[in-house]
């Protein structure tokens, strides 16, 4: 990008906390008594084997579901309920495991769509857009383009997004995600279905996300690999209780989480 | 006005210095940056250059040294090459794709002590092979990203040096000084070392000097009427001399207005929104848009397809002739005219050439149907031939004498002679100094009267005057039975088809032409999907029994060809396999121009050659393969062979007749 970003990245202070929080559909428990902290400026990983409640945890952090029990703290804001909406406006962007984007609409709209909660005129200012309407629109199409810039897809920038490879649009989903600027950033499972090179080519933007806007970055995974390279600390879950917690090499020595992705033999 | 008055300067920084004071305010150079195009004028890029080349030297850059100049084009590596050349030192572009050792190989023979890179690619890629070069001090870089956490005592971002010398020059000392500096500059001093891509053995540094340089360029910008107001897109290697002539030395002299790519992906769109009234491009780029074009007239709808083929056979008809202002009956005419408002000229705007007034063409044999189909839509066309030792033109096909298989007459000031064994021999304007500290090699390459040799064989068509190219001199074997054997020939012949993006053909002292083949993923790959054959792989693809009977359609086309020419149909295919892999330059198969290394790749792939010969029905085979990251995996294969009719010799019937 052409500006060094001055941010020295300090891992300190707790953007995020869960405490004991719980959230059940029905009878069925997604998740119990989970309580872990999420560093600024860190990579933290959520990791865990299939239905451990991985995703559950990431929409509970993102205002998607209500936990029964527990509570969480975010920028020092112990809160009780909270909306998607309240989360975004708040500082918390995220992408999704299914890609969800607009299909028709180009790279550009895409990313351009991320800064709605920027834009200080209303919806008729927009029509017209003509004075101040205008000026803020050229202003936020200059971080879009620097978005654009840092992810390297200048040339799909006027391509609709249905018609890109699956490893394009995740790229895209998350220059939507950035163009928020967000203090949190929520990645679920960034690598899902890519191949060798598009997971290197995504972990590499995830570690220069984090370096350059030293946006902090939640994500969860699958890919053992990825996780363990990428990430500064990492939660394990099973069956939606906390097993370990800690930092990848202690992680991945731990006999529960040995226990839980490869199973204990009875 | 323009060329006229570049004969009065010696060396580029003059050049520069006179377009500063001529186009003052015209645009000299072009970038899209943040999605917006950004402009230099001539007076910008003088100042600029200044401020640059003060700030180099404070970084100790000196008259007579060398620098690296690594990256794609991007206006702040061609401002190296100007600031160095200001200083009276001297460019080394280096390809941006280069592996680690080629580059090291050429920093290394080139003793830079600078190098002017892009970004954090090429910077990782020096510091992997630091140790093969020593005498490597200072990097500077155009891109910062990811660079924020390296060791800045010898690597500087290009705007600091620039904003340094910028503040340097306030001073009225330093300016004088660097005006000395500048009229110091002498003609007959090196302007910069193009290192030749290496078809045989390792590259070799070509040293051109300024005034050979800006003489050859002002002959070929009188030539095709070149002017400011002419605007080119410079997308191609910046390393090669093609590049290095079309764009930096012509735009020089004739003060036209260069613009760069936004990133290499993006050309075609910027080549689109730019519309470059000058245009070159590789019979491989002109191949793959077509094959793009094909491709993607199948896919639209019924209507528009019929329209398409319909006008294009218009084109075929009438457009060649209307281009070389032949004479055209006029429903010809008339149908052309409506083909130009539904078909070409919406076709010429999203390929970008709706503006285009002069293209070129050059660096292998073009097929005539690929040729020709541009010309009749009404592109300008034409071939030219030339070697980086030439400093590129030979020659060039004037407007109105265009033949898809010559390559021109020689061009104004250059005098060409064919030896006895065939080779093109040539003394130009341009001429080349001497490979850089390497006189026994360049010895070789000159006759003893100052001749250069081309190493190409070819002859002057008596019909046209024009000169022919069939294949390197070299490389022109015959066939056991007597039958010449040009092989770049057969595989040109080949290569036309889409299907088919490489072939290597062997047959010298053989008794038979046996050839191997890629097939071009993009064009079979749409092909399967309409024909609904399944393949997890390139490998599986290019081993399909249906992949195997279309090439064998398109191989006993061109043995029905070559069986035209009584002195090459003993040269027709008798056998053919389709290769597992595709061949790459980072594997050695291509030069970094993309051209095949027959000699290497029988003996990478001897197992495959034996096969070819001894009649086997299959063979297997084991590669080694480098992916981009630089590992090395193994690729295993059993490959099929195809055996093929030959045409009956038809020389018979012209005796009959």
């Amino acid at each position: 990008m052409r500006a060094p970003s001055g941010s020295e990245i300090a891992v300190g202070n707790v953007l995020l906390s869960v405490e004991n929080v719980s959230l059940s559909f029905g009878g069925v428990k997604a998740v119990s008594n989970v309580s872990f902290d999420i560093r600024k400026g860190e990579i933290r990983a959520i990791i865990g084997p299939n239905g451990a409640g991985k995703t559950s945890m990431l929409n509970i952090i993102n205002g998607f579901y209500q936990p029964q029990e527990g509570q969480i703290t975010f920028k020092g804001e112990t809160r009780a309920k909270m909306r998607p909406y309240d989360a975004a406006n708040g500082g918390i962007a995220r992408t999704f495991q299914n890609v969800a984007l607009f299909r028709g609409m180009t790279a550009l709209d895409n990313i351009m769509a991320g800064r709605t909660l920027k834009m200080r005129r209303n919806f008729f200012w927009q029509l017209l857009r003509h004075g101040p309407a205008l000026a803020e629109e050229i202003e936020h199409r200059h971080r879009v383009e620097e978005i654009i810039d840092f992810l390297k897809i200048q040339e799909i920038r006027r391509t609709p997004v249905g018609r890109l490879p699956y490893g394009l649009q995740k790229r895209v989903e998350l220059g939507r995600a950035l163009a928020m600027e967000p203090d949190l950033l929520l990645l679920d499972e960034p690598m899902a279905g890519m191949n060798l090179e598009e997971k290197e080519d995504m972990s590499r933007y995830i570690l220069d996300v984090n370096d350059h806007y030293g946006t902090t970055i939640a994500l969860i995974e699958h890919d053992m690999g990825v996780v363990m390279d990428l990430s500064d600390r990492v939660v394990v879950l099973d069956h939606g209780i906390k097993i370990a917690d800690g930092k990848p090499d202690e992680v991945k020595r731990d006999q529960g989480v040995i226990d839980a992705y490869l199973g204990v033999a009875h | 006005m323009a060329p006229n008055s570049a004969a009065a300067a010696d060396t580029f920084t003059k050049l520069l210095i006179r377009n500063a004071n001529l186009f003052g305010v015209r645009p000299a150079m072009r970038q899209k940056d943040l999605g917006i195009w950004q402009t230099w004028t001539w007076s910008d890029l003088l100042e600029i250059v200044r401020a640059y080349a003060v700030g180099l030297n404070r970084l100790g850059l000196k008259r007579g040294e060398t620098i690296a100049i690594v990256g794609a084009n991007r206006p702040k590596l061609y401002w190296s090459v100007m600031a160095a050349q200001m200083l009276g030192a001297v460019p080394v572009p280096v390809y941006a794709d280069a592996v680690a050792d080629e580059l090291a190989f050429v920093l290394a023979h080139a003793e830079v002590r600078f190098a002017a890179v892009e970004d954090q690619e090429q910077v990782d890629k020096i510091i992997s092979v630091k140790e093969h070069l020593p005498k490597l001090e200072e990097m500077v870089y155009d891109e910062p990203r990811g660079l924020r956490d390296y060791d800045h005592s010898r690597l500087h971002p290009i705007d600091e040096i620039i904003a340094e010398g910028r503040k340097a020059l306030a001073d009225p000392a330093v300016a004088a000084w660097l005006d000395g500096e500048i009229a110091a500059g002498k003609g007959t001093d090196p302007s910069i070392i193009l290192y030749t891509s290496g078809t045989t053995g390792t590259s070799k540094g070509v040293v051109l000097t300024n005034e050979r340089s800006i003489k050859a360029a002002t002959d070929t910008v009188l030539f095709d009427k070149l002017t400011e107001t002419d605007v080119a897109l410079a997308y191609l290697p910046l390393a090669w001399v093609g590049d290095h002539y079309l764009n930096y030395a012509q735009g020089l002299v004739a003060g036209f207005c260069t613009a760069c790519p936004e990133s290499t992906d993006t050309a075609m769109q910027d080549l689109r929104e730019i519309g470059p009234s000058f245009y070159f491009a590789p019979p491989r780029t002109l191949e793959q848009l077509l094959t793009r074009v094909m491709i993607r007239m199948e896919d639209a709808g019924a209507l528009k397809r019929k329209l398409f083929h319909y006008f294009i056979g218009v084109a075929r008809r009438y457009g060649e002739k209307i281009l070389n202002g032949e004479s055209v009956p006029l429903n010809g005419r008339l149908l052309y005219a409506l083909g130009n408002l539904l078909v070409y000229g919406p076709l010429k705007n999203v390929l970008g050439f709706s503006r285009v007034r002069v293209a070129y063409t050059a660096g292998e044999a073009i097929g005539p149907d690929l040729f020709n189909f541009y010309r009749s839509i009404g592109l300008n066309l034409k071939q030219l031939y030339g070697q980086t030792e030439a400093f590129l033109y030979l020659t060039a096909q004037p407007d109105g004498e265009i033949y898809s298989d010559t390559v021109g007459p020689a061009c104004p000031n250059v005098d060409i002679r064919i030896a006895e064994n065939g080779e093109v021999l040539f003394k130009s304007p341009g001429m080349f100094a001497g490979y850089f500290k390497d006189d026994t090699k360049t010895a070789e390459v000159m006759t003893p009267d100052g001749y250069v040799k081309t190493g190409d064989a070819g002859f002057f068509d008596e019909k046209t005057g024009h000169l022919k190219i069939i294949d390197r001199a070299k490389d022109v074997g015959r066939v056991n039975d007597g039958t010449l054997f040009p092989p770049k020939y057969i595989e040109n012949k080949l290569k036309f088809y889409p299907n088919i993006r490489e072939a290597v053909a062997y047959g010298d002292r053989r008794d038979f032409v046996a050839v191997m083949i890629n097939i071009d993923l993009t064009a079979v790959g749409s092909w399967a999907e309409r024909n609904n054959v399944v393949y997890a792989s390139y490998q599986e693809l290019a081993g399909h029994p249906l992949v195997y009977d279309i090439i064998e359609k398109n191989v006993a086309e061109v043995n029905r060809s070559l069986a035209q020419d009584k002195m090459l149909s003993g040269a027709q295919i008798k056998r053919f396999l389709i290769l597992h892999k595709e061949l790459d330059a980072d594997d050695g198969e291509l030069t970094r121009t993309q051209k095949v290394r027959r000699s290497f790749i029988a003996d990478r792939y001897a197992p495959l050659v034996k096969a070819l010969y001894d009649g086997s029905k299959e063979a297997d085979v084991a590669t080694e393969v480098t992916f981009e990251d630089g590992r090395k995996g193994t690729i295993r294969a059993r490959v099929k062979i195809r055996d093929m009719q030959t045409e009956p010799v038809p020389a018979a019937m012209g005796e009959a007749a």
